[in-house]
């Protein structure tokens, strides 16, 4: 047995993480409240694009921030609909047979994402993946203080959960694949011997064509598909 | 014996031969004595090649002509042959574009609309859209792209149909809108003996499942070889598949062949046989060595890229699969035949820049051994034009580059496998899992990328040649670990090269040096 791990936002679905999160605060009950959380979230903007540059754990920190003091019920609810609103209608064409050929080969499908796990259960659901490896928000009182708990899925944290994830599993990582759109995840690609890029940025791109890993464009599409 | 035209021999006045070596041409020094066997000069093309169209679709053979097929409102797919076929690609307009005019005119005049043209690529790659609309010309491409001309795809499993299996076990699995359809029109350009008849429906439309039986290294072992179709397991193969999918289907074949008008100017040339080059085209073929010599490698690609062949059409046939078959393979041997008396203690040859698998990109170096123990040494009816243990001599730089779009899992084949094995057999065990890869599939089906087992199949192409020949030396590498690999040798020039030859060879060997391309087969007794 083996494992196909998937990062999600964009290798999978066209959106990135703050489309869900910018999704949550334009769709408060009050629209002053919407407008004074995304003044509050854009004024964070050039932090985190900063953050963004030195280090992907930092910037999801910040960017989950926004979700403090939402219950958890909510938190439950707003995931399905971002899942509906937001992940669904950005799935790739080529996403689904992707997986799907995955399962095929007999792999245990893993989701591995800054993504927020309870979004990504729906997500799961959706495409047939088995499991996830996500990013989740600290509980008190049943709100969310708008910390992360530890360990926070992102960069090169991803390598060490899949190795973790694979050790469990006995699972020998020359025989797994990983998927991702993103430079970032160059680490999580390198320790599966088969890795691919999919849907790359020019970063991941170049080093896909030095490395001569497979590029995959998932949003191309066939002349019938 | 008087040596039939296309033979002839290096003696003391020989001017060098010119050859190809990947992008370059190079002059090689042969000893007196060497056998050169070029291609037969192009026959003579047909004068009005709509009307031998026309013709052959009222004249049909072992069937009813074409109009008596047809009926209002029929479902009719028409297939056509891919990228491969022909090298390089012919000059507009494309014999296959004459014939969709003519066919698709019939069918509105039967009142037929639902019709639906798809390029048969098997495992090959998918053709571009524009080089489909070189294909087919602006107006059909304009008419029918994408919805109602397109590529096949093998690994859409929801459009794939199982239609049987033949007594020996082999499945066949075809395109499911040609199975559906009331009527198959394929429409084939026959480059080389081993293209057409049953090959075109029954591997242009099929998947894995149909193309395992015959794409593997025990089939392609017993093909003596495989341009021979009598000496051929391969298309006996194909052919108790294909007479098991007509009898599910309503097939209409039209084949057509083309002659050896390969290069024009500023190439020409390549056409003659240089003893007989005048002084114009001397000093061409230099300036062409100079100036290739002169540029880089993408350069010459890109120039080569853009070269398309002159080819004249030089027959059509429709009707039956075999009767129309039979009626290509004379006429397309009648272009290719050239007589040979005895077997090559040493064979030379070129590789060209150019193989069915590389359109518009670089001949890799899994192509060259396709090229070299493949194609070239499989030119021959009758006995092989190498001795059993002769000894290859090939010129190729072998460089480590591969296309990326089009060969990533030749990649990793040749980096991560062959280091492994070069036992096509223990190959074969893997060839599954690998092609298998999600990423390659992706690649294959929504990209330009070969399906991930074209490699495997690729290997096994060249299985009968490795299994009979001796050593291969490799003239003119830039590395020594991609011909280790391959399991060639490598020297540094065409004079070492025959030295190095001469060490297994018997006294006084007998050396020949195939000279191609244009494509010739040589008839060895």
């Amino acid at each position: 047995m083996s494992a196909s791990y998937f990062d999600v936002d964009g290798t999978l679905v066209r959106t990135n993480l703050i489309h869900p999160t910018l999704y949550y605060l334009r769709a408060q009950a009050n629209p002053i409240k919407s407008f004074k959380m995304l003044a509050r979230a854009f004024s964070r903007g050039p932090a985190m694009a900063l953050a963004e540059l030195r280090d992907r754990r930092l910037f999801n920190e910040m960017l989950y921030a926004s979700f403090e003091g939402m219950t958890e019920d909510r938190l439950r609810l707003f995931s399905e609909e971002i899942h509906e609103e937001v992940l669904k209608p950005q799935l790739y064409k080529g996403a689904r047979d992707l997986i799907q050929r995955s399962l095929d080969k007999g792999h245990e499908v893993v989701l591995i994402s800054g993504a927020l796990e309870v979004v990504l259960e729906h997500f799961a659901k959706e495409v047939g993946a088995q499991t996830i490896i996500a990013n989740r928000l600290e509980v008190k009182n049943h709100r969310l203080t708008g910390k992360m708990l530890r360990p926070i899925v992102a960069g090169p944290e991803k390598a060490l959960l899949i190795r973790q994830h694979a050790a469990e599993k006995g699972y020998d990582l020359n025989h797994c694949n990983a998927y991702s759109d993103s430079y970032s995840d160059v680490p999580m690609l390198s320790v599966v011997g088969h890795p691919a890029a999919v849907n790359p940025d020019a970063k991941l791109k170049q080093l896909a064509l030095a490395y001569q890993w497979p590029i995959v464009d998932l949003d191309a599409g066939n002349e019938r598909n | 014996m008087i040596n039939h035209p296309s033979v002839s021999y290096i003696d003391n006045h020989s001017v060098p031969r010119v050859i190809f070596a990947g992008t370059r041409l190079i002059e090689v020094d042969l000893p007196v004595g060497t056998r050169v066997i070029y291609p037969n000069p192009p026959l003579e093309p047909l004068k009005d090649v709509d009307a031998a169209i026309r013709y052959a679709i009222n004249h049909p053979h072992n069937a009813e002509p074409l109009y008596a097929r047809l009926k209002p409102g029929m479902k009719v797919f028409i297939a056509v042959d891919d990228i491969s076929l022909s090298l390089p690609p012919m000059k507009q307009p494309d014999v296959r574009e004459r014939i969709l005019h003519i066919v698709l005119a019939l069918l509105a005049d039967y009142g037929i609309d639902d019709i639906e043209i798809c390029v048969a690529t098997s495992f090959h790659r998918r053709m571009t859209a524009a080089e489909v609309r070189h294909m087919v010309g602006d107006k059909i491409f304009k008419a029918y792209w994408p919805d109602r001309l397109y590529n096949h795809d093998a690994e859409d499993k929801d459009n794939m149909e199982y239609l049987g299996t033949t007594d020996h076990g082999e499945e066949v699995e075809l395109n499911k809108r040609a199975v559906q359809s009331d009527l198959i029109i394929y429409v084939n350009l026959n480059f080389v003996p081993m293209d057409g008849g049953h090959k075109s429906v029954s591997v242009g439309l099929c998947g894995y499942r149909s193309l395992k039986a015959h794409h593997n290294p025990k089939v392609m072992r017993k093909c003596h070889s495989y341009m021979d179709p009598a000496s051929s397991e391969l298309n006996t193969s194909v052919e108790r598949m294909g007479k098991l999918a007509n009898k599910h289907l309503n097939v209409f074949t039209i084949e057509t062949t083309v002659n050896t008008k390969m290069f024009d100017d500023p190439l020409s040339f390549l056409m003659k046989q240089e003893d007989r080059w005048n002084s114009a085209e001397r000093f061409g073929c230099k300036a062409m060595i100079k100036t290739l010599d002169a540029l880089p490698q993408m350069a010459r690609q890109k120039i080569f890229e853009r070269v398309h062949a002159p080819y004249g059409v030089t027959g059509v046939n429709a009707g039956e699969t075999e009767a129309t078959h039979k009626k290509t393979l004379k006429r397309g041997f009648e272009q290719f035949s050239v007589p040979v008396q005895g077997q090559a203690d040493i064979l030379v040859s070129g590789i060209p820049y150019i193989s069915p698998y590389n359109v518009n990109a670089y001949l890799n170096p899994l192509l060259v051994t396709v090229m070299a123990e493949g194609y070239l040494f499989n030119m021959y009816r009758g006995k092989p034009l190498l001795k059993k243990g002769g000894t290859m001599i090939i010129t190729h730089p072998c460089t480590d580059y591969f296309d990326h779009a089009q060969h990533a899992p030749y990649i990793e084949f040749v980096h991560r496998l062959l280091p492994q094995t070069r036992d096509a057999m223990k190959l074969h065990h893997m060839e599954e899992d690998f092609a298998s890869n999600p990423a390659y599939i992706e690649m294959y089906r929504r990209g330009q990328a070969y399906h991930p087992a074209h490699p495997f199949f690729m290997w096994y192409w060249g299985e009968a040649g490795r299994q009979h020949r001796g050593r291969v030396i490799v003239v003119g590498a830039d590395n020594s670990y991609i011909p280790e690999l391959l399991g060639y040798e490598t020297a540094n020039s065409m004079h070492e090269a025959l030295e190095m030859a001469q060490d297994t060879a018997p006294p006084s060997p007998q050396i020949t040096l195939l000279h191609v391309p244009p494509i010739l087969i040589a008839d060895v007794t």
